[in-house]
């Protein structure tokens, strides 16, 4: 097949995505992440496709043979800019990827284009199909309240692009729990439990596995959340030790992130063909005890 | 699967209801009472798991009982078919019907969609605010040859249409049946709406005496081939929209390999202005279920779903009553009027939500799902619902495949134009002195429908509904078919003709429809979860007079959405989301954005 007119050999059962990194083009990917099938609804990855009425969805779409693609058409552009609008015009994205970040700015997305965003509010149990106002100094967005349930993770939701990476994780691709959904409908559906009941009075097992997914921060431990929220979280000054977990047999690796001497995050490699980045809670969250009785 | 639940029970009569559609739970394990083998036995597993499809009707079951879906019992149907609450509840608060964010009890659904609003919906709500009813807007209800519409739902009793409604009288309990639609044209001219309000919609015997089974009979004397062959020789293509080839579409289903093949009728018809398919199914509902048998036959499948949408009480009533005759008389179920073949056809109810619409998020609803679409390919014939090869037909598509197989594939084509063969219905409604459905050969002008129904002063008209595009008289000689409509810049689409008079302002329209495509967005996708929310809102302050920037500056925004969700949206819903607005702009509508 050809990309931007170059041709491009792949192994069939390959994505379009994989054809175009595969003839070195770069596609931005939003809800497609390498551990996970795409659950192709960001549609930053679009590509237009000879002989496709519409742009296609390069992560979930199978390459043929003798496709033509174009990536970097205007149509292309144009959507792929419009889309990192519109998603920036809704939800906070500074937390975000470096990926998410890059791709801002190399599409010169303007998110303030569609006004400034609405203060936070509660999105509990709207009723489906229908919303009553309209605002007209400001754009609709998806701020609500953080919810901090808990000492393990943190879950803020005004930066919640609803990538399906989070359900997915917790459903059928890892974790196999359910304890969240996606409920409400349209612009008004989120990330749920049943009823919005508080993680520890769902079927979540803090395994955190959400969390090593969650491209745009939505999703954090709570020791990075509040060192966020003061000012001290610092990637630039953390180490990242490999290492094995000493809980159980199965022998997950471990990332365990130190900043100033001190655990501040551990998660497991997204390429461990044992872990696939997917810990427990002990793993994940369970290091705690290192530190206790250190006095300084 | 180990599923956990809230502490929260069902009530007596939340349980009773879903008992009556699921039996009695057969263990502990399973919302029962205790036995002592259950503390040795577990069920569950696959034979547990691959009921989800239930879910849906079991959601329904609760909210037809008491008016709301409360924790308990949302956390009991969970049990019973082993879905995990937080699944259960993301698809019971995505369509609209079902709620679980109030009590129970009676309440008046009123549309207020722009067919409805203009004819007295607004003096509705007043009254029924003024009576203390509860009532809450609802979109396009169906019923726009007789609005202003009303659906009652109280609890324990069912839904009911009522139309056209009258603020007072929705406070009472309405008559459950309503009377037949009125034909405006002469029966001689009529093949597709031919026995609707002539022969009892409600009876076997009525509609064999009518010629009905004519067809299947000699559809098994011709053999499957054949009927297809008449299909592709017919040229008639889809009445749902897309208009595709149904000659085509039968044969890909045909040879499609392997067995578990699914047909689908297609009743979810909640396009705004749409209600043909309603009008066929209250009126003629054996039809139905004969051409589901023929389509079945055909293609080998031996399972069938009516898909209908939740808000057409009457025609639920009718179809199911015609399953349930013909399953009696040997014309559904094992070996079909002793041919040989199988065929189970089953009705399914959706809830409240436009995008169920679209084939693959109608999947979805039936599997027991949140009605999300997904992208094609995968192609239905391919793999369709559970997975397996599945045809979808819309409802005035198999009735016009009934008619094919009557006059044989070439009579048929030669009905209409060389493009677009056979006859079509159109709904007509708005500025007209005689809504309804017209029965027209494909091909006929505009402007004869105008005509046929008495059009007040038309200044545009609404072409396939709230996805579609306005015209003006510029091309009201237009000739209804496929090719006239694309070359005339528009679409037949569902064929909703809605005709706006020239004292419209088009202001309150264009921000109905952008209303409706934001609430009726399933939030899958960026382009449309968001684009739509922009596009009422862009022009909501050029209502206000409140720009953002200049008005220029929001005519770019509304271009650029209009552009990013046509493009890159993942159904049809985001893809058609800008087109109506956009149309009204390029045509200088009053009241459009300039």
């Amino acid at each position: 097949m050809n990309v931007n007119g170059r041709p491009v050999r792949v192994d069939a059962g390959s994505s379009i995505l994989d054809a175009c990194r595969a003839g070195g083009v770069e596609i931005p990917t939003i809800c497609h992440g390498p551990t996970m099938t795409p659950a192709n609804a960001c549609r930053v990855c679009v590509v237009e496709v000879e002989g496709s009425r519409a742009l296609v969805p390069s992560c979930s779409r199978p390459a043929e043979e003798g496709m033509e693609i174009n990536t970097d058409s205007d149509r292309v552009q144009m959507s792929r800019k419009v889309i990192l609008e519109l998603l920036g015009s809704a939800t906070e994205l500074d937390r975000s990827n470096a990926s998410i970040l890059t791709w801002l700015e190399k599409a010169g997305a303007d998110t303030a284009r569609f006004g400034p965003p609405e203060g936070p509010k509660t999105r509990h149990s709207p009723r489906p199909g229908h919303h009553d106002t309209v605002p007209i100094d400001n754009a609709a967005s998806v701020h609500e309240p953080v919810k901090i349930e808990d000492d393990l993770y943190v879950r803020d939701y005004s930066r919640c692009i609803l990538c399906y990476r989070c359900v997915d994780a917790c459903g059928i691709e890892h974790q196999n729990t359910f304890a969240i959904a996606v409920a409400g409908r349209g612009f008004d559906a989120r990330i749920s439990t049943e009823f919005d009941v508080a993680l520890p009075d769902s079927a979540c097992v803090y395994c955190g596995n959400c969390i090593t997914v969650c491209p745009t921060g939505a999703l954090t431990g709570k020791v990075e959340f509040d060192m966020r929220e003061e000012g001290s979280w610092d990637e630039s000054a953390q180490e990242v030790t490999r290492t094995v977990c000493s809980y159980c047999g199965v022998g997950c690796n471990l990332d365990v992130h130190t900043q100033d001497g001190r655990i501040v995050k551990v998660d497991s490699p997204h390429d461990h063909d044992v872990t696939l980045g997917n810990l427990c809670i002990k793993g994940r969250f369970g290091w705690t005890y290192v530190q206790s009785g250190r006095n300084d | 699967m180990d599923i956990r639940l809230l502490l929260d029970k069902p009530t007596e009569e939340e349980k009773v209801a879903v008992d009556a559609l699921l039996g009695p739970p057969e263990s502990a394990w399973r919302g029962g009472d205790y036995e002592p083998l259950d503390g040795r036995v577990a069920y569950g597993g696959h034979a547990a798991r691959e009921q989800r499809h239930l879910l849906l009707p079991a959601l329904h079951a609760v909210q037809d009982a008491v008016g709301s879906i409360s924790k308990g019992a949302l956390g009991y149907v969970s049990e019973r078919l082993m879905i995990p609450p937080a699944e259960a509840y993301g698809v019971a608060t995505f369509y609209a019907l079902f709620r679980t964010d109030r009590s129970g009890g009676r309440v008046v659904h009123l549309c207020d969609d722009f067919v409805c609003s203009g004819r007295g919906a607004g003096e509705i709500a007043s009254a029924l605010d003024e009576a203390g009813v509860r009532w809450e807007p609802s979109p396009c209800l169906g019923q726009c040859d007789r609005a202003p519409a009303a659906l009652v739902h109280q609890p324990g009793d069912g839904y009911v249409s009522v139309a056209p409604a009258d603020g007072s009288a929705l406070g009472a309990d309405p008559a459950s049946d309503q009377p037949p639609p009125v034909i405006h044209q002469a029966r001689t001219e009529l093949r597709l709406l031919r026995r609707v309000g002539v022969v009892e919609p409600t009876s076997l015997e009525d509609y064999t005496g009518s010629g009905g089974y004519d067809v299947l009979r000699s559809a098994i004397e011709m053999g499957p081939d054949e009927v297809i062959g008449h299909l592709e020789s017919s040229r008639l293509r889809g009445r749902g929209g897309a208009a595709f080839p149904i000659g085509a579409k039968w044969r890909g289903l045909r040879q499609a390999a392997g067995g578990g093949k699914f047909v689908i009728a297609n009743g979810d018809e909640s396009e705004p202005g749409t209600f043909k398919d309603r009008v066929l199914m209250e009126g003629d509902p054996f039809a139905l279920v004969e051409a589901m048998t023929v389509y079945a036959y055909a293609t080998g499948a031996e399972k069938g779903f009516v898909y209908l949408r939740g808000e057409y009480p009457l025609a639920e009533r009718r179809i199911l009553a015609a399953i349930a005759q013909a399953k009696r008389a040997g014309l559904l179920g094992d070996n079909v009027a002793g041919a040989g073949f199988s065929f189970d056809l089953e009705l399914r109810r959706g809830a409240g939500a436009y995008i169920c619409g679209e084939e693959t998020a109608l999947f979805a609803s039936i599997e027991g799902h949140r009605g999300e679409p997904r992208q094609k390919p995968p192609f239905p014939t391919e793999r369709g619902v559970f997975g397996m090869p599945t045809g979808v037909n819309n409802i005035e598509t198999l009735l016009a495949a009934l008619a094919v197989l009557e006059l044989g594939g070439e009579a048929f084509s030669a009905i209409g134009t060389q493009e677009s063969t056979g006859p079509k219905l159109f709904c007509v409604s708005g500025d007209v002195e005689r809504p309804g459905v017209y029965e027209v050969p494909l091909g006929t002008e505009l402007d004869e429908l105008l005509k046929l129904s008495g059009a007040i002063e038309p200044m545009a008209v609404l072409m396939g509904g709230a996805a579609g595009s306005f015209v003006d008289e510029d091309q009201f000689g237009m000739p209804l078919s496929f090719e006239g409509a694309r070359a005339a810049g528009t679409t037949l689409g569902s064929g909703a003709v809605v005709v706006f008079s020239s004292a419209t302002d088009f202001s309150p329209v264009l921000r109905r429809i952008a209303r409706f495509f934001r609430d009726e967005s399933c939030g899958q996708c960026v382009p449309c979860r968001i684009g739509t929310v922009r596009q009422e809102e862009a022009l909501a302050r050029l209502d206000a007079r409140s720009p953002l920037g200049t008005e220029a500056d929001e005519r770019r925004r509304l271009d650029d959405l209009a552009t990013a969700m046509t493009d890159s949206s993942i159904c049809g819903l985001g893809q058609t989301a800008a087109s109506a607005i956009q149309s009204a702009i390029r045509l200088g509508l009053p009241g459009a954005p300039s």
